[in-house]
């Protein structure tokens, strides 16, 4: 029996999860797809992130060719920072063939935030216009309305950040992506379940699936670090004390049980969880697990 | 000297649509020169806009709408017309149609398209900047640049990044984004982020040889 896409999965209605691999800078990229193969019973699709935080790394198409060559399902975010729009559209031709079919289009983090802050930032492309480029090449067309000799088939996702002031403009431009083609959205991280609630009333009448993000906290001082620069996380300071009283040892493991609160009271909220390990991905199966996956 | 071209009547008809009351408001600096701003075009305009429907309420040219205080003196005097106004449609550089928005409570739309500065410096004072970018896009912003004040001159609406306002490639700049939807949930336009914004065009930052064709520049020759 095949195995069934994100899409499909989606659509059936199942809670789906999926994590993500943030590829090295450099070559040595297997210790990550030994940690993917470790969880891949659990996770249904691997975000394959695009040089993040604007840092120079090996490219998040191939390591996603490298995933599908392992026969896991990945998510291919894009964004336009580095490219122009020949490249994006280019881009997400070769994907297609290599047998990538979800693409998660965004804006990018701006270069100055990375390792090399001299580069020109390109962004001849935003999220809304990406994700516009992308279905009219599943139609077959060119953003120039050129026509192409075989058209590809994406699962295209977009992101959203449910805590994020002011939300009007959030919520104007979520429904300008899915006017654009937007099929799936994953959020930012999220710890504050009233607000994300309050969120997923909102957000209900588009009917799009919706990915609560979940990001590990490895210690109190990265807690308040995103409080003060992070737009639209607020780790609420129950968690920032349960975080600093936890001994180094015990860190990792009243994280795995903040995440794990967290995904419980999601489950009845949206449509899966996206979890973002930022390097601790070996606790991603003790994180489900508590979870009750 | 400034480049400058008059926008199609398709274009400026779409960005008024909504108004019913138009004051129309012309630069006799470097607008003026490429005809852009001069008495001839903006009466053109105003037949055009008649013919739609919608009434003027007034017609100004200043003499360079990029000296702030030369301008809010001048628009002093109109107050009474301005007021009667839903919207002020600018004949300028894209500096013009920021001082406009940034000194009166109206939607303000260009009329122009700025192509280059040329060498220009304007004389505003302030934070607007004109990146002459050939497709103004100040009538869905509010007045706000989307190009210069957006790090990453964005046309959709807000990236991600931005936090209590401001950007999130440096702290003292403000989010231009922000700025913009401020603007327009105050004027009552905030309808106008709803449209998807189709990607810039970059031919249109190279002034074509008619654009170069002016008295000035052959006196500069």
């Amino acid at each position: 029996m095949e195995k069934k896409s994100l899409s499909q999965k989606l659509q059936e209605g199942k809670f789906v999860i999926t994590s993500e691999i943030g590829p090295p800078k450099g070559t040595n990229i297997e210790p990550h797809l030994k940690e993917a193969e470790h969880i891949k019973e659990k996770v249904d699709a691997f975000n394959v992130t695009d040089l993040q935080s604007s840092v120079m790394r090996l490219g998040s198409l191939a390591t996603c060719k490298l995933l599908v060559d392992m026969g896991l399902e990945p998510v291919f975010q894009l964004t336009c920072r580095d490219r122009n729009r020949l490249a994006l559209q280019s881009d997400l031709l070769s994907a297609y063939v290599l047998g990538v079919k979800n693409v998660l289009c965004l804006t990018g983090d701006h270069p100055f935030l990375g390792d090399h802050p001299e580069a020109k930032p390109v962004f001849d492309l935003d999220s809304v216009s990406l994700l516009k480029a992308a279905t009219d090449l599943m139609n077959g067309k060119d953003m120039m309305g050129n026509d192409l000799d075989g058209r590809p088939e994406f699962f295209l996702g977009a992101v959203v950040s449910p805590g994020y002031e002011p939300l009007e403009m959030q919520l104007i431009k979520m429904e300008k992506k899915i006017e654009a083609g937007a099929k799936f959205f994953q959020t930012q991280a999220v710890y504050d379940l009233k607000s994300f609630e309050k969120f997923m009333g909102i957000v209900k009448k588009y009917n799009v699936p919706i990915l609560g993000g979940i990001v590990l906290l490895k210690t109190a001082g990265m807690a308040r670090y995103m409080n003060e620069n992070v737009a639209g996380v607020n780790v609420p300071e129950r968690y920032i004390s349960m975080m600093a009283a936890a001994k180094k040892e015990e860190r990792s493991k009243v994280s795995i049980q903040i995440a794990a609160e967290l995904i419980k009271g999601m489950k009845n909220l949206c449509q899966g969880i996206h979890i973002m390990p930022l390097g601790w991905e070996k606790y991603v199966p003790q994180v489900l697990e508590a979870s009750g996956f | 000297m400034l480049y400058t071209e008059t926008k199609s009547f398709e274009e400026i008809e779409k960005l008024i649509k909504q108004e019913e009351s138009i004051f129309l408001l012309g630069c006799g600096g470097c607008a003026e020169v490429c005809k852009t701003a001069d008495e001839e075009t903006i009466a053109e305009i105003e037949a055009k806009i008649k013919e739609t429907g919608k009434s003027i309420s007034g017609k100004l040219i200043v003499d360079f709408m990029c000296s702030k205080h030369l301008l809010i003196k001048r628009l002093a005097r109109y107050q009474e017309l301005l007021d009667g106004c839903s919207a002020i449609l600018v004949f300028s550089c894209g500096i013009g149609v920021q001082c406009a928005g940034a000194v009166s409570d109206r939607a303000v739309y260009p009329a122009t398209n700025t192509i280059s500065l040329g060498g220009f410096q304007g004389l505003w004072p302030g934070e607007e900047r004109c990146a002459q970018c050939g497709t103004c896009y100040l009538g869905i912003t509010g007045g706000i640049c989307p190009i210069t004040f957006c790090a990453k001159e964005l046309l959709n609406g807000a990236c991600g990044g931005a936090k209590d306002g401001k950007c999130e490639i440096k702290t003292e700049r403000e989010c231009g984004w922000v700025l913009i939807y401020e603007r327009l949930k105050k004027i009552g336009k905030l309808e106008l982020l709803k449209e998807i914004q189709q990607p810039r065009d970059f031919r249109k930052i190279e002034p074509d040889a008619k654009l170069r064709k002016t008295i000035h520049f052959d006196i500069d020759r």
